[in-house]
């Protein structure tokens, strides 16, 4: 167990690779309750979302839900979020843990002068996510919901074991799945209900360790290594998010857009060590001996067998021969396009 | 969590075992499980001379990378070849197929090896793992 965001969370509950390989082949659970919840609600939430984030949250539809990030006035990235319309007026944003607080404050003080109200509701929120490809197979029995209705990126209310529930296919593993909030006195409940039900088609509990993994060889960014007040959406490669043509103001456009039509300072890319070592966040990446970048997420990639990374290169270090600087030692490395893993091309 | 009785071990975690003037090194089973899945173990040189304290290694896991020290002074033996295609017996067996290094170290008077004083024994770092939680 870890301190992690004010909660106590498992890093792991047995080992992390065979955790990680579960989910790439069967299925694993994951408690996230952590997760922050904050309900906007109200006639003009669509409107206070607009102005808030950087995405069209008032064209979402409702039982939909939508990658999108906050900004700064600057055109940092506060956070990343996925938001759910789950009424006409009626939102959910997920925030990262550690960033719940600032999220909260910051969608507060962007909907004033909006007839909507912001709360943060994470204490109302237990979640529960499982994912893999035995997921939908594991869920279904134990919901009146039909599984085949909920797209990608899109949810619905009903029951899990009973319990009324927020069901979404939505995850952060790279691999199909869902996840389920509930409130938190029926967690248990589902929890167990989910593993009975998972266990002999490999379902096993999956902790924070795996769930990094996971996200790494899927090429999602996390916020604190690939995602911060330092960079935009644009230098992430995540510059879609951004909808310039969205109805009204929002905070962070001009700063945005000065970056959308001047390119990127430096870019996210994906690395593979040439080693079975491991480049890790903060270590320095190298072409033709020169610092050019720096790593801001690394781990062996149980799925491909090689070390992997994510890292910011500068614009120039484009076709050189590159390395890391692992504690002094230069170990070549080569760029690949990202994700390093899609479940569409392994099936 | 295990701590064979027979052993000495350091506070940096690391279990050594006594045969003549031979002295085996590895990782106990609380740093196994502390350090999640081990995926890459740098070992000293056979003939390499170590000292106390002093770095000779590395252990990488999935999470974290970490020194390997020397608990002893002396001269580097023997080290685990197995470790190099499957760093996961130190999760698995810490104590035994998940060595590391073997050291001849120096004689004392009566012809035992000499080690260090400050080496633990099991119920000390039985303590000491208690108390770092």
């Amino acid at each position: 167990m870890t301190p992690f965001a004010g909660y106590l969370m498992p890093l792991r509950y047995t080992s992390e690779t065979a955790e990680h390989l579960a989910v790439r082949r069967a299925a694993g659970l994951f408690d996230l309750s952590h997760m922050g919840e904050i309900a906007v609600t109200g006639p003009g939430a669509g409107a206070a979302l607009d102005y808030a984030l950087v995405g069209n949250l008032s064209g979402l539809r409702t039982g939909r839900a939508r990658y999108t990030m906050i900004c700064a006035e600057d055109g940092g990235v506060l956070d990343d979020l996925v938001v759910y319309r789950l009424g006409e007026s009626e939102f959910l944003v997920i925030a990262n843990a550690a960033n719940t607080a600032a999220v909260f404050g910051a969608l507060r003080a962007r909907a004033a002068g909006h007839d909507a109200e912001v709360t943060d509701a994470t204490q109302d929120y237990a979640l529960i996510a499982v994912q893999g490809p035995e997921a939908a197979g594991i869920l279904a029995p134990l919901t009146g919901l039909d599984l085949g209705e909920i797209k990608y990126y899109a949810g619905s209310f009903g029951e899990v074991a009973g319990r009324k529930a927020w069901v979404a296919r939505t995850g952060y593993t790279g691999e199909d799945g869902f996840e389920v909030f509930c409130r938190p006195e029926d967690a248990e409940a589902i929890w167990d209900a989910l593993t009975a039900g998972g266990t002999g088609a490999g379902l096993i509990p999956a902790g924070l360790a795996a769930r990094d993994t996971l996200r790494l060889e899927a090429g999602m960014p996390l916020y604190g290594n690939e995602l911060g007040p330092d960079v935009t959406p644009f230098e992430a490669g995540l510059g879609r998010v951004v909808k310039f043509d969205k109805p009204g103001e929002f905070v962070g456009r001009e700063a945005l857009a000065a970056r959308a039509s001047s390119g990127p300072v430096k870019r996210l890319t994906g690395l593979i060590i040439d080693s079975r070592r491991i480049a890790r966040h903060g270590y320095p990446v190298l072409a033709d001996g020169h610092e050019c970048g720096t790593v801001t997420s690394g781990a062996p990639s149980p799925t491909l067998g090689v070390p992997i990374a994510m890292a910011y290169l500068e614009p120039g270090a484009a076709g050189l021969e590159l390395s890391v600087g692992i504690r002094g030692q230069a170990v070549p490395a080569r760029e690949t396009d990202l994700p390093f893993y899609d479940r569409r091309q392994q099936r | 969590m295990s701590v064979p009785a027979d052993l000495h071990y350091t506070p940096e975690h690391e279990w050594v075992s006594v045969e003549g003037d031979v002295a085996s090194v590895g990782i106990t089973d609380y740093a196994a499980q502390q350090l999640g899945d081990v995926v890459y173990i740098s070992l000293p040189a056979t003939g390499a001379a170590v000292s106390a304290g002093e770095p000779c290694g590395e252990v990488e896991s999935v999470k974290s990378v970490s020194d390997l020290y020397s608990p002893v002074d002396g001269e580097v033996v023997e080290v685990n070849a197995e470790l190099e295609d499957d760093p996961s017996l130190v999760n698995a067996e810490p104590y035994s197929s998940g060595w590391m290094f073997r050291v001849r170290v120096a004689q004392d008077s009566n012809g035992d090896a000499a080690l260090p004083a400050d080496l633990l024994s099991a119920s000390d770092y039985e303590e000491l793992t208690k108390s770092a939680g």
